[in-house]
């Protein structure tokens, strides 16, 4: 029997809210796969529409970005910029024929190492079915 | 060629019990760059620091990555370590291989694999990295406190009494603010005056409290540590050292103008003292009342002509004054809602119709009816008053939709003075529902309708009109559903809690935000509750959010000790890892100086200039560059490319 797919998923993480969350999980000892590798950054407002083009490109066959809920951002609006920015980003992913699930934004604060864990569940359960990403992967 | 080092810590069997970290040591030796690898069990123990030092001194290592717990546990650990083996701390980075892998994952080999993807990552990464040295600047060790408040007077006197100069500028003639016209203050009904003017004696004593009153800002610039601050002084026209306070000047000054410390109950003089008690204890000419001013043609000058010390002055002019200040209180206070939006309530068309704080000048033994209640239209004691609370709060669609907080308890207060200075009167209070949380105040209120038998009615006022000499107050009764009128003789509105006037000229020049309703915004509405979002900015009293007394103290307190923090410092160091422009790239476009929260960015000779002391290396700016001009050292968009690279492994 063929192994099952194992989707390979790039997450973006601010430091100050959802790494934090992050590391509560870890804390907490929730458990969840372990496809995500964490990548983490200042803001969610720095992540540039390039990064996640540049993980798919690499063979991600997912992307999260995820900052502070809004109006909690440390940076103080940081979060709002990459709200706007990334939900273009999603929709020319879209548009381009990328499936949703591929790319999502969530906001997890520091206390919320439970969301930190389901969202991870969830979000390897939606990728699983979808088989690996071919679309923007390069040919080597 | 580079020269890494990279450190596994088995963290006892925290990390060792569900990731191989052999392995990862063994798979990142084969790293192109990686000259040393090795695992330990615990990395943080001087043990596993020495090898850390011993490696970097040995194989010449030129990078250093700790795989281990969080970074917000040891960073600062591994990085002091680096330091110490003579190679910059920005040269080491940490991959969490715990809180976020060995902690949450069960499969060994699956683990492990993700445990080298990280590292990987954190390589690629930290390979790139800069040396750093940490920016640096030195500190002026003297505050500015905007606003004579109570919450201005307690930031003041907690800066001073630790031993910093302080600059405690007002707008008005005196300090003191609106806690100086309050009568007895909740919940223990002591006499307002009586506690804040030791307190307002006690600045205008103190060494190192330089007080301007009659002030206000007029330009900032600088950033923390580092402010300069002009000031505007404006003329009163007495000199206070020659005054004697004989109080000659009001018996002959013609004018009469609407005294605002009796807000409008009676008139005052062009020239006056604001209050008995006021500090600085002088005379103040106000020049738009005056006639004797500006047009010689219309010249009074009989308060020159009175006065003996010759303290009157009609030359004084306007005064700017420069000061350096290395962290500013902002406690400008609050105004109530302008009262003319109520016009349902016949506010401003029938005399009897007072807000909170006329009231509380009746009820003021040094107010215009020393302290008895009588009302303004004919001077009788009033038997029936009506009190109404949310006038203006809670209100979104009309007004505002905030609760004022205060007007609760203060409208409580109101109820039971009037029952103990008319004992047959009745009190009636139309409330909303009733919020009295802080310690004492549920009781307070409880007394109100228990001991002085106040009438608490549920429900809104629809209108107030007058008829036959009563001020009929019609509303109803949402507890029973019943139309309620009463034929009163005094109707008290409490109005909403506003910020003071000019709050949102003051906060564009302080650069910092308001929020939504028009108050102080704080930088964390938890966490940072007295910070603004500008460093070396800090927030205190009513000007945040409507407080009271205790809360508006306290706020100060912590203010102060935010300033303190920073005043205590000789030198304030902040990380290097800020925004830097790439100058040849940047065509000046002015994208990344709009989006910066910190207003770090500005535009000089048609580039993009990044203030690095303001800059907190957020990365927002680089986000939006089209041209990736703007990037954060050692998190450009090149170290995040090689990480993703790595961590997917290609
Ligand atoms: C009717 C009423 C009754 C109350 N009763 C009670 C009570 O019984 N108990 C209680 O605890 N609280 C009571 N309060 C609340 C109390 O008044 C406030 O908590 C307190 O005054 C807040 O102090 P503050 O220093 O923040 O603001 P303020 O008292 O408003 O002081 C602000 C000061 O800043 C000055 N200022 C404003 N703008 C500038 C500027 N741009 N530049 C320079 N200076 C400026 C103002 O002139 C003023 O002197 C009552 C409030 C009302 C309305
Ligand atoms: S404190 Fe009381 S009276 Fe004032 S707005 Fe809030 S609920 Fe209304």
């Amino acid at each position: 029997m063929a192994a099952e797919f194992e989707p390979r998923i790039v997450a973006f993480l601010c430091k100050w809210c959802s790494s934090a969350g992050a590391d509560l999980a870890g804390v907490s000892r929730m458990e969840y796969p372990p496809n995500v590798i964490p990548i983490q950054v200042m803001c969610s407002g720095s992540v540039s529409p390039l990064y996640v083009f540049s993980a798919l490109s690499h063979g991600a066959d997912g992307v999260l970005v995820s900052g502070c809920h809004p109006g909690d951002c440390h940076y103080i609006k940081g979060n709002y910029y990459a709200r706007r920015r990334l939900a273009l980003v999603k929709k020319l992913l879209e548009y381009i024929g990328l499936e949703p699930q591929r790319f999502q934004m969530s906001w997890v604060s520091a206390t919320e190492g439970v969301k930190f864990s389901q969202l991870i569940y969830d979000l390897v359960k939606e990728l699983k079915p979808l088989g690996p990403q071919t679309k923007f992967r390069r040919n080597y | 060629m580079k020269r890494t080092g990279v450190f596994v810590c088995h963290c006892g069997i925290n990390i060792a019990g569900t990731v191989d970290v052999k392995k990862v040591a063994a798979e990142l030796a084969k790293h192109p760059g990686v000259v040393h690898a090795e695992d330990y069990v615990y990395m943080c123990s001087d043990p596993g620091q020495n090898l850390i030092i011993q490696a970097i001194k040995e194989k010449k290592l030129d990078s250093v990555v700790v795989a281990c717990c969080s970074p917000t546990l040891h960073e600062t650990t591994f990085r002091n370590a680096t330091k110490k083996a003579g190679l910059n701390p920005y040269r080491c980075e940490i991959a969490n291989i715990r809180e976020q892998c060995s902690w949450v994952h069960r499969e060994k080999s699956k683990a492990t694999q993700k445990a080298i993807s990280i590292t990987r990552g954190v390589v690629e990464k930290v390979r790139r990295n800069e040396s750093l040295e940490d920016v640096s600047v030195p500190v002026t060790k003297r505050a500015l406190v905007i606003g004579g408040g109570i919450a201005g007077i307690q930031a003041s006197l907690d800066i001073a009494d630790a031993g910093y100069e302080v600059i405690l500028v007002e707008k008005s003639p005196s300090i003191g603010g609106h806690m100086s016209q309050l009568s007895e203050t909740f919940p223990t009904l002591d006499c307002s005056q009586c506690i804040l003017t030791p307190k307002m004696v006690e600045v205008s004593k103190h060494p190192r409290i330089k007080l301007m009153t009659y002030s206000e800002v007029q330009e900032v610039s600088g950033y923390v540590g580092n402010f300069k601050v002009k000031i505007l002084k404006k003329p009163t026209y007495v000199d206070p050292d020659k005054c004697t306070l004989c109080d000659e000047c009001t018996k002959v000054c013609p004018i009469v103008v609407p005294n605002e410390f009796d807000m409008g109950l009676t008139g005052r003089r062009a020239i006056y003292i604001p209050f008995p008690q006021a500090i600085p204890a002088s005379y103040t000419i106000d020049e738009k009342a005056c006639p004797g001013m500006f047009d010689t043609a219309i010249a009074c000058g009989k308060c020159a002509d009175v006065c003996k010390p010759g303290a009157i002055n009609f030359d004084m002019k306007p005064e700017i004054v420069e000061v350096d200040v290395g962290a500013i209180v902002v406690a400008t206070g609050y105004d109530l809602y302008d009262k003319s939006m109520m016009a349902e309530y016949g506010y401003g068309q029938y005399p009897d119709v007072l807000d909170g704080l006329q009231f509380e000048r009746l009820l003021s033994a040094s107010g215009p009816t020393g302290g008895r209640i009588l009302r303004p239209s004919d001077k009788k004691e009033p038997k029936e008053v009506v009190f109404i609370q949310c006038v203006g709060s809670r209100d979104p669609e009309l007004h505002w939709p905030y609760c004022s907080k205060i007007c609760c308890m203060y409208t409580a207060k109101h109820a039971m003075l009037y029952k103990h200075h008319v004992h047959d009167g009745q009190a009636y209070v139309f409330y909303i529902d009733i919020r009295s949380g802080g310690k004492n105040y549920e009781e307070f209120v409880h007394r109100a309708v228990e001991e002085d038998g106040v009438l608490y009615l549920r429900g809104k006022v629809s209108r107030v009109f007058e008829d036959n000499g009563k001020l009929i107050v019609w509303g109803v009764d949402t507890l029973t559903g019943k139309q309620i009128e009463i034929a009163a003789d005094m109707v008290v509105l409490a109005m909403a809690i506003r910020p003071s006037k000019g709050m949102d000229e003051l906060a564009k020049k302080l650069k910092i935000a308001l929020d939504k309703d028009g108050f102080l915004a704080e930088a964390h509405p938890k966490l940072r509750p007295v910070e603004s979002m500008t460093s070396g900015i800090f927030l205190a009293g009513a000007a945040q959010a409507p407080k009271d007394i205790p809360e508006a103290v306290g706020q100060a307190s912590g203010a102060a000790a935010k300033a303190m923090a920073i005043l205590s410092r000789d030198r304030l160091f902040h990380s290097p890892t800020v925004a830097r422009v790439i100058r040849n790239l940047c065509t000046g476009c002015g994208m990344c100086v709009s989006v910066c929260p910190f207003e770090a960015i500005s535009l000089k000779e048609g580039k993009a200039e990044v203030n690095e002391i303001l800059c907190e290396g957020c990365g927002t700016c680089s986000a939006s560059c089209l041209r990736n001009a703007i990037q954060v050292k050692n998190l450009t968009p090149h170290h995040i490319q090689e990480m993703i690279k790595a961590c997917l492994g290609g």
